[in-house]
């Protein structure tokens, strides 16, 4: 690991200030994934903002019957708060099919919007990766991609978004609250949030340099059957192959998104009025002009079964 | 203040830098000069000389670096000792000692929950903390319904315990040694 200056700000104004004013500095949370980037050198920052102790790990209800998730939330305290179990069902799910106990005891609700992709060309250093040296190329596009994104890749970068709670928070339309530099507030939906690679897929969302996420708000509760289906390669504790965070009427109606398939949660909403009509006819609009390679095509068939299952689920 | 510079530039000589820091380690008041990089593992193992806590992969994968921290476990190695200002925290050495075992290690003795040795204290650890997420309903991914009080059950155990690998293979005696402590303590 390279070495670094550590600060504690007063307040997250301080903290988006520092980062910004400070080369190469960085805000660090539960660090679960930027303390195993910085050991891989992957991550090298010179200075590192901690903005635990900032006063945003409350979860709050909102005058539009919604919740206001501060951005320290841990995954644990969010997965485990009453009005999350009782009416953000698909978010608990979520949130609980990640990582491990240890985990989600430290990881927060921004670094999870933020955590970074686990390609594996990402993490070997050896490797080409446009994400973690542009320029580089991408080793993926013709390598092991079993994992890999299926759609809205580019020819630079073929990388998915790892996380589970990013999915829920994207069928929920979540909006993300930020606090900048200069101490202005901005909020941004979350489908605007992560970006897809194009030629730049070394920025993984839509934030300015030292912007910083203070929470996330949750719109009021959507009726329905909140369903979060995971396919993985093992039980518990691995990154999903496909999965279905969906809220669903015993009719089929209702809405979904898709993880494990591109560089940001995957949703079309147009294709969602065909719900009722069974999981083919929406994944095949869905999936429209996806790029599968060899080894990931099976990620195709795998969403339209996943979805088939949350649809049998909600219809029992 | 965009483009202000209040703070000059730390420049990357890759120089050691040193901070202090104060926390409670097994009931002991500990302050240490630590480089920022020292991981709260290896201020527990190579300064504290508190080596009950192992370094698997040291990559949050394993489990066996897994402390009790303000209540809660985590991975030690995944975070940084100058980030628990004030912390309490609990290693392998504060559960128990061979004199008085704390009813975790009892039961891992009993049932045979380790073979080789080298996660047990993290398994342990872990499975004091499971016991105590359950008691505190937290749900988890195998509790079938989100409103309701998650039980001590085989399945609950096998999915919470899912950090903390075992090379050797003691699941099931882990498992049987954790379901004596619930039954115990109810």
């Amino acid at each position: 690991m390279k070495s670094f200056t550590y600060e504690r700000p007063g307040s997250p104004a301080e903290a988006a200030a520092a980062v910004a004013r400070t080369p190469e500095a960085k805000f660090i949370a539960g660090g679960t994934n930027l303390l195993d980037l910085m050991k891989l050198q992957i991550e090298t920052p010179r200075h590192l903002v901690d903005v635990n102790g900032l006063g945003l790990d409350t979860v709050e209800p909102t005058e539009e019957g919604g919740l206001r998730i501060g951005a320290l939330v841990r995954n644990t305290d969010l997965a485990a708060h009453p009005r999350v179990r009782t009416d953000y069902g698909v978010l608990a799910r979520a949130l609980l099919a990640g990582a491990s106990g240890q985990l989600r005891n430290k990881a927060t609700t921004a670094g999870n919007l933020l955590q970074r992709t686990r390609c594996p060309y990402f993490y070997d250093t050896a490797q080409a990766c446009n994400k973690r040296q542009p320029g580089s190329g991408c080793s993926a596009l013709d390598g092991v991609s079993r994992q890999l994104a299926v759609i809205g890749g580019s020819e630079a970068c073929i990388a998915t978004h790892p996380g589970d709670m990013a999915v829920a928070m994207r069928v929920l339309d979540a909006t993300v609250e930020t606090i900048d530099a200069a101490g202005a507030a901005r909020t941004i939906p979350i489908a605007e949030f992560h970006r897809l690679p194009g030629d730049e897929p070394s920025r993984d969302t839509n934030l300015e340099p030292g912007e910083l996420i203070t929470a996330v708000m949750l719109p009021k509760p959507v009726a329905g059957t909140h369903i979060y289906r995971k396919v993985r390669d093992r039980a518990s504790y691995a990154y999903a192959l496909v999965s279905v965070a969906a809220i669903l009427g015993k009719d089929g109606s209702g809405h979904v998104a898709f993880g494990g398939v591109a560089h940001k949660p995957w949703r079309v909403e147009a294709a969602e009025t065909d719900l009722p009509k069974g999981a083919k006819a929406v994944t095949e609009q869905v999936f429209a002009g996806a790029k599968p390679t060899h080894e990931n095509a099976y990620k195709l068939k795998l969403a339209e079964r996943t979805l088939g299952a949350a649809l049998n689920q909600a219809r029992a | 203040m965009v483009g202000a510079t209040a703070t000059a530039a730390p420049t990357r000589t890759d120089e050691p830098v040193l901070a202090t820091v104060t926390f409670t380690v097994n009931g002991q008041r500990r302050e240490l000069e630590l480089d920022t990089r020292t991981s709260l593992l290896d201020a527990a193992r190579e300064h504290l000389h508190l080596t009950g806590s192992k370094k698997g992969c040291d990559h949050g994968q394993c489990g066996a670096c897994t402390m009790i921290v303000d209540g809660r476990r985590i991975n030690a190695c995944l975070t940084l000792a100058i980030m628990h200002q004030g912390a309490e925290i609990t290693t392998i050495e504060g559960l128990g000692q061979p004199d008085h075992l704390h009813p975790m290690q009892a039961a891992f003795v009993k049932h045979d929950g380790y073979q080789c040795g080298y996660c047990t204290p993290g398994q342990i650890c872990s499975g004091v903390a499971v016991l105590e997420e359950i008691k505190a309903g937290i749900p988890s991914h195998v509790t079938a319904d989100l409103e309701a009080t998650p039980q001590v059950t085989e399945a609950e155990i096998r999915e919470r315990m899912s950090g903390n690998i075992c090379r050797c293979g003691a699941y099931s005696n882990i498992v049987e040694a954790m379901t004596e402590v619930a039954g115990a303590r109810a």
